[in-house]
């Protein structure tokens, strides 16, 4: 296959930033979206051009560091797929395909394709915890979990904080990634004592963050890689309503 | 490469008197620190994975000055995240006959008797408070209708005790620490440095009391001086270039320690997992494992006879050679890693593997959804299915799986006594960057196990120990200048070479030569090819290598550079070890020592001992600790 790609290059987070484009040849429909990146950046280093900066590291759609707007979309077009793990297959011979870091304010761009995500580590300091230090737990089968709470917790708890949710809202809100640790803890037993407490701070330091308020679009859920679900936003605002 | 043999070491802090009571006996004899004191020790922690997040954490809790670093944008993102199957612990919940025995027994006995058995007790005695906190901190594990939690089997056990959150049990877990760590980081007892790379350990009279870090946002070197530091940065598995490693996951942090004075124990002791997701072409960047716990229901094939190439379903049973079961009845497709892999090898060496290339075996399971439904299957496996779909556009429901062995983890590590300290007085070591607990061979679902352990109840409380002398004062100004004068020379001098190949070019090389000559089989002549081969190759590294932009901004080329330049040297010690080593035992395997049926041969008579190299300028040295086992009886490992 060959490929247009046209990418946004920033050189730092102040200063401004451009669509380059660039011709990418001979790529394998095997390869990921990635390994097509490594192409392009290997011939870069070596004609002495600064290589196409982005973030990634498992490569197997589970530590959350990769992501890229694709055509206009979080991870691309391929539903519940982190960018790594979006391949080659599904690009046409030929095609210009746009390549865009993710844009939020609270999300500050670093170079080219890297973003500063550290709001959402904030978040969590905020009350994303059950407060048990090590050393202090009773034995695991004295609190029995339902199996249906214990399930409907897990798929919340797949969140790989990655930020597609922010990228893809019209107002960038980072309600999805919130309401899902919300959601997360307040179905287990375990998470009962801080329950509202923790929507309270969460979801006010969220709004520090400068991230926006939620309108139901469901574009979050569309392109998130785990397809977390458009309900934890309820039970988040629900827990919130009760905290206040 | 030449060495030269020093005197033997001994773990010193080992407890003796009855297995089951020394890890009560050390805690009992460790001294404690004030609460009042604890605000006044600052301890440094490398890494931020299963052993590092949750040792940060609880030293915060416990009311110590931490500072944490990692090279990610968050400590979230460690490669523990992308632990699939489960964590062992000896709960006996299912009543199926397990104990802290049993798997301290099992764990021994995997390890091809080349761990301690005290340190291996403790891990097991420590398996069960894991699990209780870890269900405390809100670890959404797999629970059963009556709403306890569900187990099941895991490689080179014959008992269920393996807890899991489907296919991601790692990263549950780790966001269990992460979320600790985060809380403890509010507490303002944890300061967090993310994008921070350790380039050198500060040691200054003697202790461990530092390290030199480079800011990978704004290329500035910056020093961070401690009480204590503790590394748990991960294993070297992407010596290989291709392997189920992370693209970060690198070996600079305990080599330049082992520079420092700490031996580096084992290196040559490295996992192939049997499952993963065969090479696709040239431009392969990292490979995909697919959980163990696959192995409980798809039945491993190939084809009987050689050169069959009809597709997998067109291929009758009476075709098939459904080689583990055949070789192994009491084990079955369950038999541990190092096993199972060197098979798989054997088959495709046989001309039997299937897919591109003929390196491939299935993973079939047809069997499973016949006796189960699709729904269970898909209830067990569902995500490991659509990740192997997304990766391969192939469905596993239809058409079995094709896996084959990759480089997984790493069991060598830097060496530590009994309270997991190195050589170096006030550097410590868990997780898998150590060496300590899996010997030869780690049986699946025991890292997570151990990183735990050692981050939330072994090194607090060993560290104490160490800490109880402190605060060590002042640190030198000449110690800390020397260490970062050494990192910005080797920085000026990788920018400065502006040759014609990339870092990562020399990576791929290097790799593959490890794995053609240093992999699932070695012998002598494949060793010392390797070692002849791999000095060459640095110097041409050193020569030619191109790292372009500057020191002075974000740039993942110079990152790189640093990191293969390590995994140069480190390579050469690994295939060192591998080469003086010529028995074979866990997942090293020398062809020259291997009975009638192709299993591996130990030599207990001349290598009952763990490797302990000290770096020096004229060729390493080599210590011998040796290894006693009076509670499991040294056998020839047989899952037949």
């Amino acid at each position: 296959m060959n490929l247009t790609l046209r990418v946004w290059r920033q050189s730092g987070p102040s200063a401004p930033g451009k669509m380059v484009t660039y011709r990418v040849e001979e790529v394998s429909p095997d390869m990921s979206f990635l390994e097509m990146l490594d192409v392009l950046n290997e011939r870069l280093i070596l004609s002495g051009d600064d290589p196409v900066a982005f973030d990634h590291d498992c490569r197997e759609g589970i530590c959350g560091m990769c992501g890229m707007v694709i055509n206009g979309v979080a991870h691309g077009e391929q539903r519940a797929t982190t960018t790594c793990q979006l391949h080659m297959r599904h690009f046409e011979d030929g095609a210009t395909i746009t390549i865009e870091p993710w844009r939020a304010a609270p999300f500050p761009v670093v170079k080219d394709l890297v973003v500063d995500r550290s709001a959402f580590d904030r978040i969590i300091q905020a009350g994303g915890f059950v407060s048990v230090p090590a050393g202090s737990a009773p034995d695991a089968h004295s609190i029995p979990v339902r199996k249906e709470d214990a399930d409907d917790a897990f798929d919340a708890a797949t969140c790989i904080g990655c930020g597609a949710c922010v990228a893809a809202c019209p107002n960038g809100s980072a309600s999805l990634f919130t309401a899902a640790k919300i959601t997360h803890l307040s179905l287990l037993p375990q998470g009962q004592p801080e329950r509202l407490t923790r929507a309270k701070a969460m979801v006010d330091q969220m709004d520090a963050e400068g991230f926006g308020g939620c309108t139901n679009t469901g574009e979050c859920t569309a392109v998130c890689p785990k397809g977390i679900p458009l309900d934890t936003i309820a039970q988040m605002n629900s827990d919130y309503l009760k905290a206040n | 490469m030449k060495y030269t043999e020093g005197p033997e070491i001994q773990d010193t802090k080992a407890p003796s008197g009855p297995i089951e009571d020394r890890w009560e006996k050390r805690k009992f004899g460790a001294k404690l620190v004030n609460p009042a004191n604890k605000r006044k020790l600052n301890v440094i922690v490398v890494g931020t994975g299963l052993a590092g997040g949750s040792a940060a954490a609880t030293l915060g809790e416990l009311g110590y000055n931490v500072k944490s670093f990692c090279y990610q944008d968050t400590p979230r993102r460690a490669h523990s995240i992308a632990a699939q199957g489960g964590i062992n612990a000896a709960k006996n919940y299912r009543g199926d006959g397990d104990s802290i025995y049993r798997l301290f027994y099992d764990t021994v006995k995997g390890g091809d008797f080349r761990a301690r058995e005290s340190n291996v007790y403790r891990l097991a005695q420590v398996s069960v408070n894991i699990i209780d906190q870890a269900v405390a901190q809100g670890v959404p594990f797999a629970r059963e209708y009556g709403g306890l939690l569900d187990t099941r089997s895991f490689g080179g056990a014959q008992v269920s005790r393996t807890f899991y959150a489907r296919g991601q049990t790692g990263q549950q877990l780790l966001l269990g620490a992460y979320q600790a760590l985060e809380r403890q980081i509010a507490a303002g007892t944890v300061e967090m440095f993310t994008r921070h790379e350790m380039l050198d350990l500060i040691v200054a009279d003697g202790r461990a009391r530092g390290i030199i870090v480079r800011d990978m946002v704004t290329g500035e070197i910056e020093r961070h001086v401690a009480d204590a530091v503790v590394l748990a940065s991960g294993g070297y598995g992407n010596v290989f270039f291709l392997s189920t490693n992370a693209k970060g996951c690198n070996t600079t942090a305990i080599w330049r320690a082992h520079e420092r004075g700490a031996y580096f124990a084992n290196p040559c002791y490295t996992q192939i997992h049997p499952t993963c997701i065969p090479v696709s072409g040239e431009y392969q960047s990292k490979l995909t494992l697919m959980s163990e716990s696959l192995r409980n229901d798809g039945r491993v094939w190939v084809p009987k006879v050689a050169g069959d190439s009809r597709p997998a379903g067109e291929i009758p049973e009476a075709d098939r050679d459904y080689y583990l079961e055949r070789i192994y009845p009491a084990f079955g497709n369950l038999v541990p890693r190092d096993i199972a892999s060197r098979a798989a090898k054997n088959v495709c060496d046989e001309g039997r593997g299937v897919g591109p290339g003929g390196l491939g075996v299935y993973l079939d399971f047809a069997d499973a959804i016949n006796r189960l439904g699709r729904e269970a299957v898909e209830k067990k496996y569902g995500n490991l299915f659509e990740m192997y779909e997304r990766i391969t556009g192939e469905n596993p429901y239809e058409t079995p799986m094709r896996i084959y062995p990759a480089v997984h983890y790493t069991m060598g590590g830097l060496w530590v006594d009994y309270d997991l300290q190195s050589t170096i007085p006030g550097l410590f070591v868990i997780g898998e960057a150590n060496f300590s607990d899996h010997g030869a061979n780690r049986l699946g679902a025991s890292a997570l196990m151990q990183g735990l352990a050692d981050g939330y109840f072994v090194l607090p409380t060993t560290l104490g120990d160490y800490l109880a002398a402190g605060p060590f004062g002042e640190v030198s100004d000449e110690a800390v200048a020397e260490a970062e004068i050494k990192v910005r020379t080797r920085i000026d001098r990788l920018m400065a070479v502006n040759g014609t190949r990339t870092p990562d070019s020399f990576h791929r090389e290097l790799g593959k030569l490890m794995w053609d000559y240093c992999g699932m089989e070695r012998t002598e002549e494949s060793l010392r090819k390797a070692l002849e081969r791999i000095p060459e190759l640095r110097e041409e590294f050193w020569r030619d290598v191109k790292v372009s932009g500057t020191a002075e901004e974000l740039n993942q080329v110079l990152e790189k550079a640093g990191r293969v330049a390590d995994f140069f040297d480190l390579a050469e010690l690994m295939c060192l070890d591998a080469l003086i080593r010529t028995e074979s035992c866990g997942g090293h395997f020398r062809a020259e020592s291997q009975d009638a049926e192709g299993e591996a041969l130990r030599d207990d008579e001349h290598f009952a001992h763990v490797s302990a190299w000290e770096f020096s300028g004229d060729g390493p040295v080599l210590h011998k600790e040796s290894l006693e086992y009076e509670y499991v009886k040294m056998t020839q490992r047989s899952y037949k």
